[in-house]
């Protein structure tokens, strides 16, 4: 068992934020007011959900991307451009697929001028602490997932970094091999085979965090925040039995299941954080999850109270891929949340209990009375006289308030909600939304407006 | 333990020097011989009466003089290429300037900038070979490096982000940036593209090899003017040794170059999955495997890359502070440099157009239109009569695996040989047949274009997954049903791809076929291509413009109003998952 001291300041955020412009003057946050601050000797996991910009926060560390307010301050100097002790390995260990093991480990040696023997000795040193040996030649297409993040990792540690940052590195592995890997990057941490300094990860999966990290900082999204920044204490290599582990998953799944929550900073960082925004009409954040999932989740906890921790662990799901499926039950008002409990409502129990159509009614009902992005599209189509909407229209008023991809997506999902509630329909060539008028006959048409001889 | 990287690890191929080894020394002194004695001729004054030499014997000399030209212009198409496509990917501001201008270069017929180009390098280089020789470089030139600047150009800008990144975070310079990211990520791209310059220099040769001026008719000895003068002698014999030669001539670079390249290109696909089946070149395993490509590789390749690449290596300590202040700075200046380089440019060509145009009388304006109408009837008239045959037989093809093997390389030999060099045949089967160049040039136009239609048909046929026929079957849909609901949603996609390219390449067509030197006399019938070579070989520089504006136009236009659309549409309702 051993821990790293924590000493001096590698990396500190002051009051940070990032807003985008849009092309119709709107500006959106995708962060505001983040204080962090990343020391040496510390393995520090940013755990969040889908777009609560954590990604975009590592970026922010590692001068990929400039912030649009706030400093960014490097071992007590405002870090102007790229940081330089960093190294980054990603997600889908973004390695030149035209360059063999060794080309790719040796690029950023390459690129900071190391000769070309010095290049060679460290990148094959790094090839073999890594467990590549005998793979040097190799394509990065002949490999497994695997192997090629190893080979990402070697890239970024062959270039001896300071802070080296992770943008999900286990998420696209199958489970035995993340796990395998997690264990092995701890081993060269805690055994300094290594001269990385502090270690940044960002994920999504709680346990990865709470097995890794001697530092949990659990952000929020609308606009991303940090909701909770607390150090572990347990001693490495920890058991996921051990009680006080599961009670800190447990902990983590509470914050994260309960957006009201936030936990006050025990470890302050430079300045007190600001009260969470104003909630005026905002549109809801709708979840991209289809009402199958959702109908299988209720079927699941039909008749029982659970855990939410549990039923991600019963169901193998990570906390992105359930959260926001329990969110869109709870938009729905189907379930009821209650300290990371989950349990249903007479509504959801009524839609459990109607057959195919009795559901269509029910989750109509519920669309129209709680999504507000539903109730406007509704409203917009029995007001025009065609009944046929424009999506460009919809999406200009999302872009209000989302980025255009964002808008794009909560689109995509109110027309796929809508469309199984057969509130209404929509055309895909035209990007038209419409009501359908009720012929009681499916039509099975061919379009003919696309001949491909015409001229 | 680490294995050593000995060149012995690096590939298992042959250790042993053997006789093939020789083979590649002695090639390589070869083609070096061959183009210092080649581009002798091409110094020295012009001679403007040369004489065509007919006989076999001297093909292989005009052989290697084409070859050579088509070298250079394919040369400098990709470093055209590279460059424009680079500073519009990474200049924001000149990117809005530079694709639309490429657009429009793209629609520009190539023998529109015949006169300008040949009579500038004349003025240049007064009375010497080299201005004609440049001058032909440059026309074919411009048939070739558009569609490989879009294509760098779109590769550049389908890089993943994050391979980007990895650039930034690694800080590679800008030099190894190129070579190790930018330009292998466009490799793919850049030689499927080259394959199809090169057919349309090929498809220009003859025009651009002899051609009139005003009263002044130029000849560059070639395969070209070779094929050129022979056709125009009326002298069979000499014909079929010149086809033979262009024939023979295009397989072997498709042998040697285009298949070996294409193989090679593999390793370039961002896929990280291995493919089931790669391309196979046996030129490219021999070469792989040759211990002297490897030695010279090893000793002097490798070293120079080496010193040039620590050149350009950043220095750390500088990297991070110092480097923000100037380049913006400067960036700012080249962006104002550009745009207002660009207005000026702009401003005065259309200035100097108006003046030009001003010149053109009331009948010039009436042949323009109407030649127009004519030509774009022509071209429709070709598309129509390609999809007739291309698409059942298409679909045939590719739906039998059989057929298939055996007819491909028919079709693409037949397809590789250059319409215009087919021209003086067909034109004598329609002269004995009669109907003249009204409806000869419809079928020259379908010549040119009906191919790609056809690989397109069968690439798309061949894409329809077996479950949508089988499908078919179980519901028991008769032909007709089947071709709507399968065949053609399945296709539409291709073919609409195939009917883009084959456009295009009519309207470029209509120019070499309204307008036919045969047996002694010029043959052409009315159309706007008639009448832009009409105008080229005159000089009459108004009715030029006035003429290739408007065939960019029509272009560009329908480009961006008709298959633009249609295109968009293949893409989201008629993808095949």
């Amino acid at each position: 068992m051993k821990t790293k001291a924590a000493v001096e300041s590698l990396s500190k955020l002051i009051s940070v934020g990032k807003s985008y412009q849009q092309p119709n003057g709107q500006t959106i946050t995708i962060m505001e007011n983040i204080n962090l601050e990343l020391r040496t000797g510390e393995i520090v996991a940013l755990l969040g959900p889908s777009g609560s910009g954590k990604s975009t926060l590592m970026r922010i560390i590692a001068g990929l991307i400039a912030p649009s307010n706030g400093e960014v301050l490097y071992r007590d100097r405002p870090m102007v451009g790229l940081n330089p002790g960093a190294a980054i390995v990603f997600q889908n260990s973004a390695l030149y697929p035209w360059l063999t093991v060794f080309e790719n480990v040796e690029l950023g040696l390459k690129a900071i001028g190391e000769g070309p023997k010095s290049r060679r000795r460290k990148a094959l040193r790094m090839i073999d602490i890594i467990g590549l040996d005998g793979f040097e030649n190799a394509y990065p297409k002949e490999l497994s997932g695997g192997m090629r993040q190893r080979v990402g990792f070697a890239r970024a540690l062959a270039v001896e970094p300071e802070l080296l940052c992770m943008d999900e590195p286990f998420s696209a592995l199958d489970v035995l091999t993340a796990e395998n890997l997690r264990f092995e990057l701890l081993d060269l941490w805690l055994e300094d085979k290594i001269p990385t300094q502090s270690i940044l990860i960002v994920t999504h999966n709680i346990e990865e965090a709470v097995i890794l990290a001697d530092r949990i900082i659990v952000l929020g999204r609308n606009p991303g925040r940090i909701r909770a920044d607390f150090p572990m204490t347990l001693p490495h290599y920890r058991d996921r039995k051990h009680p006080a582990f599961q009670a800190i998953v447990d902990r983590v799944y509470k914050i994260l299941t309960n957006p009201d929550l936030d936990e006050a900073e025990p470890e302050p960082v430079a300045i007190g954080q600001s009260a969470p925004e104003p909630q005026t009409v905002k549109y809801q954040n709708l979840p991209h999850v289809r009402i199958g999932s959702v109908a299988g989740l209720l079927e699941l906890i039909e008749n029982r109270k659970e855990d939410l921790y549990r039923l991600g662990q019963e169901l193998q799901l990570e906390i992105d891929d359930i959260l926001p499926i329990v969110e869109a039950a709870k938009l729905m008002h189907l379930v009821a949340l209650d300290e990371g409990d989950i349990s249903l409502t007479p509504i959801g129990q009524a839609f459990l209990e109607g057959d195919i159509d009795e559901r269509k009614n029910t989750i109509g009902e519920q669309l129209l009375k709680h999504i507000r992005l539903v109730k406007q599209i509704r409203a917009l189509l029995t007001a025009k006289q065609n009944q046929r909407l424009a999506e460009a229209l919809v999406l200009d008023i999302l872009e209000r308030h989302f980025t255009p991809q964002e808008a794009n997506r909560q689109l995509n999902t109110a027309i796929d909600w809508g469309r199984y509630a057969e509130l209404y329909s929509y055309d895909d060539p035209a990007g038209e939304i419409f009501l359908e008028s009720h012929v009681p006959e499916e039509q099975d048409e061919e379009p003919v407006d696309a001949e491909p001889t015409a001229v | 333990m680490t294995r050593p990287l000995t060149p012995a690890n690096k590939t298992n191929g042959r250790l042993n020097w053997t006789w093939q080894d020789g083979l590649i020394i002695l090639a390589i002194v070869a083609v070096i011989f061959g183009i210092v004695k080649t581009a002798a001729t091409f110094t020295g004054g012009y001679d403007p009466n040369l004489q065509m030499d007919l006989s076999p014997s001297s093909l292989p000399a005009y052989t290697a003089q084409t070859l050579l030209r088509m070298v250079a212009a394919y040369f400098l198409s990709l470093v055209f290429s590279l460059g424009y496509a680079y500073l519009a990917f990474y200049n924001k501001v000149a990117e809005r300037v530079l694709l639309p201008l490429l657009d429009i270069l793209q629609s520009i017929p190539v023998l529109s900038f015949l006169p300008g180009v040949v009579l500038a390098l004349i003025g240049l280089f007064p009375g010497q070979q080299i201005g004609l020789e440049l001058a032909s470089v440059i026309l074919i030139f411009t048939g070739m490096a558009w569609n490989m600047t879009f294509s760098f150009h779109q590769s550049l800008t389908g890089v993943p982000r994050e391979l980007r990144e990895v650039a930034r975070v690694y800080r590679l310079s800008w030099w190894q940036n190129f070579w190790t990211l930018d330009l292998p990520a466009g490799v793919i791209g850049l030689i499927w593209n080259s394959v199809m310059s090169v057919a349309g220099g090929w498809f220009f040769l003859i025009a651009i090899e002899s051609f009139t001026l005003g009263n002044q008719s130029f000849t560059l000895p070639g395969l070209g003017s070779y094929l050129g003068t022979a056709a125009n002698q009326g002298n069979y014999m000499a014909l079929g040794y010149g086809l033979m030669t262009l024939i023979g001539v295009i397989i072997l670079i498709d042998l040697l170059i285009w298949r070996p390249l294409i193989a090679w290109g593999e390793k370039f696909k961002f896929q990280l999955v291995q493919a089931e089946s790669v391309p196979q070149s046996f030129v490219l395993d021999f070469l792989r495997r040759s211990p002297t490509l490897r030695a010279i590789n090893l000793r002097l390749v490798e070293p120079l890359r080496e010193s040039i690449d620590s050149q350009f290596a950043s220095r750390p300590a500088q990297s991070a502070r110092t480097a923000r202040k100037h380049p913006q700075n400067r960036n700012q200046w080249v962006n104002w440099f550009f745009v207002s380089g660009f207005a000026f440019l702009v401003l005065w060509g259309t200035w100097e157009a108006v003046l030009l145009l001003r010149l053109l009388s009331w009948a010039d304006w009436k042949t323009v239109v109407f030649g127009a109408i004519i030509t774009t009837l022509r071209v429709i008239a070709a598309l129509s009569l390609s999809l007739l045959w291309t698409v059942p037989v298409g679909v045939a093809i590719g739906r039998n695996p059989r057929l298939a093997q055996l007819l491909q390389p028919v079709v693409q030999i037949a397809a590789s040989v250059p319409a215009t060099a087919l021209f003086p045949v067909l034109l004598l089967a329609l002269a004995n047949v009669g109907g003249g160049l009204q409806i000869g040039s419809v079928l020259l136009m379908m010549l040119g274009t009906m191919w790609y239609i056809l690989f397109n048909v069968i690439a798309g046929a061949q894409s329809i997954p077996t479950e949508l026929f089988e499908a078919a079957t179980v519901y028991q849909l008769d032909l007709i049903q089947r071709w709507k609901t399968v065949i053609l949603p399945g296709i539409f996609p291709y073919l609409i791809t195939g009917i883009i390219t084959a456009v295009g390449g009519a309207w470029n067509a209509s120019i070499v076929s309204e307008y036919v030197q045969f047996r002694g006399q010029t043959e052409f019938t009315l159309g706007l291509g008639s009448t832009i070579s009409e105008a080229s070989a005159a000089g009459n520089f108004p009715l030029l413009l006035a003429s290739t504006v408007t065939m960019s136009l029509l272009v560009v236009l329908t480009n961006r109003l008709v298959w633009r659309r249609l295109y968009q549409l293949a893409q989201t309702k008629y993808t095949l998952l």
